[in-house]
């Protein structure tokens, strides 16, 4: 409270305790690893190496280890485990870099590990003190009993020992094996995100804390000339307006002084030959490059000889147009740089990469960098990038107090790391019977890994991602693919290319069943008669969507589309039905998913559904507009997000798991599907393809 | 002087009666469970309860919440779970959570004026936006309170 410049009288903050993820355990708990301590009083702490940013990976994760260490769930608290601990320690807890959905793909086997390796260390523990063989030992609900006799010792009575034992080999079950792998089991963080006690970085309060606001060149590319500080020396809680090279950062005693501040400081911008550019023209630049050749990625047959002698070709243009993350916390980090330490409060998705990008910016050596990491309020990829940390480290740097940075949501939109922007062209060639003959695509995108790193070799996988790697079984193909990277700056965003890729191609292959005069999702079984497990997504599919069975009413029908991404198939339905003004409405959506085991069913539904309607907000709504250099959509005003009042109704099916199944990602897969699955069924009720995004783009009626 | 009576404690605290009571309640009382997210009264992560009713508390000033009995979500449980929240809990409601402390005011709000909500009513009082898309397990959440309240 002591920076509030407040006057505060008979006030007393709630009772209730913090939630913060960061937090450490009860001092006289005992090790057992880096992942896992044993409290006296039972309690079993769980450290979680990956971020929790609504996904569920604080309960999922330590559900795995859980199972296998036998543990009483009811004991169980979690807690992140500690970024600079990972760096003194080697990597001791794996990748710690939450994206791809693949915490569970990747990290499962290490965490069943964990669990088994400290329960056969519980076991031999009270073998040694019961002098009996470990073998006649067994853990069950957080005890470890001896078979045979009437004894047990509880986790926390042989704690101490099992730290200091060492046992090998240890097996891990398999899922038939599961007690409680499986299981809908409640959230553990929900509780606190319902009370108000979940500490979000922008909660973080500290002693001597100021607030720090931003402003960033309007003008994309543009550059700092010059400020008049006069203006707002004696504005109150002002403390101090820092000059970058890009932006302008304004420090007082209150983020609202620091707002008020910002608002009447005279910034003089250099934006020559920035803001020449719009959205329109940077997406002509992107069409221009179609008819080029392009690097070809993946060909098969004498592709010009066929598509010459095809009787039909068609040949269709989509594009897909930037798009923020527009996570609802907007980005922000707490900084203090002392003179041989930092402390970062902030919820990131790669923390490693906070820390390198911290100790790079201050010149402290990584391992002196302490990062806090917190809930996040929403990340979908935006938070893997160390931007917005790197910002608050040189204000924080500057201040030598405590500085918490906040951007306002239209410095959070207008920052960039978008989307990429994507062109791209199909043209299928069809024999005299109607039968496919050749299949030929290029694509034209904003490649995110040279935004990354500069010059990649060969064409970026995060671009072509779900063209060349689609599963259907073409007699002939040729992919190929130029990258066009803009002044704009790209970065990962839920499901990455896949959420264009797949958009595309799935509504192409709508294209060629109308041209085969096939039904879509029948022409989808033919092309894909090969490959079982999409079958069995399409059978669950039509089973459950009523899809050729029942008949919707005028004004409506059904589009159905199928992706594999991060491991996982998901196969969906969308009935949307277009309204006299025009406005679409997406009724029900069926959605299928084949991603092998679950860990916890409730949060995977969650998942599905919420990543559905990430991509239908998206799809309906979703653009950026670049007018003078300007991004015009820059709040939720012009920047659309769904609400409650059009929530279509979500059925989500599950295919059962089966012996040595896959354990497939669920925070992104379902993003890319709805978007083709929408426009393939408003062409069935308006005779229209939608081929650029968003579909609010276009003006419909219903034929 | 500001007079504010917020979570039942008359408070008086010296700051511009422009603030928004948003930014009073984050960076001056410290109850940080109200969210910022857009700032114009968009998206409702700000929601608070004045005299009953949700108020986005990013576009309303401290001197226009002079007089009203404020409830932020800290005040709300303060003594023992409001039937929200265990509704919200036994749904399994938040993601991310960001917005969750507005969706909670905003269904409390709603559920003081309509006992038993139809689901337009739901629609048009829910306009929190939640960008994890936890809108299912909000409305089933509205409508188990709702039908507890009515076996009561």
């Amino acid at each position: 409270m002591s920076a509030s410049g407040g006057l505060l009288l008979s006030f007393s903050l709630p009772t209730l305790s913090r939630s913060k993820p960061w937090q450490q355990p009860d001092a006289t708990a005992i090790e057992i690893n880096a992942w896992l301590s044993i409290a006296p009083d039972d309690t079993v702490v769980i450290r979680v190496a990956k971020a929790e940013m609504g996904q569920g990976v604080l309960t999922s994760l330590p559900m795995i280890v859980a199972e296998e260490l036998e543990a009483d769930w009811r004991q169980v608290k979690v807690e992140y485990a500690d970024a600079n601990r990972q760096l003194q320690e080697n990597g001791v807890y794996g990748p710690m870099r939450t994206v791809a959905s693949d915490s569970i793909m990747a990290g499962r086997e290490m965490l069943q590990r964990v669990g088994a390796e400290a329960r056969e260390r519980l076991i031999k523990a009270a073998a040694e003190t019961w002098h009996v063989l470990a073998s006649e030992c067994y853990a069950d609900y957080g005890r470890i009993y001896h078979q045979g006799s009437s004894r047990s010792f509880s986790f926390g009575e042989v704690a101490g020992l099992a730290a200091e034992v060492s046992v090998a080999n240890v097996r891990i079950k398999q899922p038939d094996d599961f007690n409680f792998l499986g299981l809908p089991t409640p959230r553990l963080d929900v509780p606190a995100k319902v009370d108000g006690t979940a500490i979000y970085s922008m909660d973080v309060r500290l002693p001597d804390m100021v607030y720090a606001t931003v402003l960033h060149c309007p003008v994309i590319g543009g550059k700092v000339r010059g400020m008049r500080l006069n203006a707002v020396r004696n504005m109150p809680g002002f403390i101090r307006a820092l000059r970058f090279e890009t932006a302008v950062a304004v420090v007082a005693d209150t983020f609202w002084q620091a707002r008020q501040a910002a608002a009447a400081l005279p910034v003089f911008w250099d934006t020559r030959h920035a803001e020449e550019q719009y959205s329109d023209t940077i997406k002509k630049g992107f069409f221009a490059e179609l008819g080029g050749a392009g690097q070809v990625i993946s060909r098969q047959g004498d592709i010009v000889n066929l598509m010459d002698r095809a009787d039909r070709t068609i040949e269709s243009d989509y594009f897909a147009p930037y798009l923020a993350h527009a996570a609802l916390e907007p980005l922000n980090a707490t900084v203090h740089v002392q003179s041989k330490r930092v402390d970062i409060w902030v919820g990131h998705q790669d923390p490693e990469a906070a820390i390198a990008a911290v100790s790079e910016v201050t010149g402290i050596a990584a391992e002196h960098v302490y990062l806090h990491n917190c809930y996040i309020g929403g990340g979908f990829g935006r938070r893997s990038n160390t931007d917005f940390v790197r910002e608050a480290a040189r204000i924080a740097m500057q201040i030598g107090r405590p500085v918490q940075m906040i951007w306002t949501r239209e410095e959070d939109m207008r920052a960039g790391a978008y989307r990429p922007m994507s062109a791209m062209r199909f043209k299928a060639g069809f024999d005299l019977s109607k039968r496919l003959v050749a299949l030929t695509n290029h694509s034209v995108t904003h490649s995110i890994l040279y935004d990354r790193d500069g010059a990649t070799n060969g064409p970026d996988p995060n671009s072509i991602d779900g063209l060349h790697n689609h599963p259907y079984e073409f007699p002939a193909w040729e992919f190929s693919h130029t990258r066009k990277n803009t002044h704009v700056t790209s970065w990962w965003w839920r499901s990455v290319g896949s959420s264009i890729n797949a958009w595309a191609r799935e509504c192409f292959i709508d294209e060629m069943a109308v041209a085969a005069e096939q039904d879509p999702l029948r022409y989808r079984r033919q092309l894909l008669s090969e490959r079982p497990d999409y079958l069995k997504v399409l059978d669950l599919l039509e089973q459950h969507s009523g899809w050729g069975k029942q008949v919707l009413p005028p004004g409506s029908a059904r589009g159905v589309a199928i992706h594999r991404s991060s491991g996982t198939i998901v196969g969906q339905v969308a009935e949307v039905a277009v309204r006299p003004d025009g406005t679409v409405g997406v009724n029900r959506i069926t959605v299928v998913v084949d991603c092998g085991h679950l860990v916890n069913p409730q949060t995977a539904r969650q998942q599905v559904e919420g990543a559905t309607l990430f991509g239908l907000s998206a799809a309906l709504y979703g653009k950026l507009t670049i007018e003078s250099g300007q991004v015009l959509e820059d709040n939720f005003d012009t920047y659309e997000i769904l609400g409650m009042a059009e929530l279509p109704e979500i059925n989500v099916h599950f295919v059962p798991a089966v012996a040595d199944d896959r354990w497939g990602g669920l925070g992104e897969p379902a993003t890319p599907v709805i978007a083709p699955a929408v426009c393939n069924a408003l062409y069935e009720v308006t005779g229209r393809r939608i081929r650029s995004l968003p579909i609010s783009d276009y003006y419909l009626q219903a034929v | 002087m500001l007079r504010l009576n917020i979570n039942g404690q008359a408070i008086a605290l010296d700051v511009d009666s422009e603030t928004p009571l948003l930014w009073v309640l984050r960076d001056h009382l410290n109850l940080t469970g109200t969210k910022y997210a857009c700032g114009i009264g968009q998206c409702g992560a700000c929601t608070v309860l004045m005299n009953g009713h949700a108020v986005r508390s990013c576009t309303t000033t401290a001197a226009a919440a002079e007089g009203y009995d404020i409830v932020t979500i800290e005040g709300l449980g303060a003594s023992g779970r409001h039937p929200v929240q265990q509704a919200w809990i036994d749904h399994d409601v938040p993601q991310c959570g960001y917005c969750q402390s507005g969706q909670v005011l905003a269904a409390v709000a709603l559920l003081n004026d309509k006992s038993n909500p139809t689901d337009a009513e739901i629609d048009a009082a829910m306009t929190n936006i939640c960008r994890c898309g936890t809108y299912r397990s909000i409305r089933e959440a509205i409508r188990q309170v709702a039908i507890e309240r009515g076996d009561s």
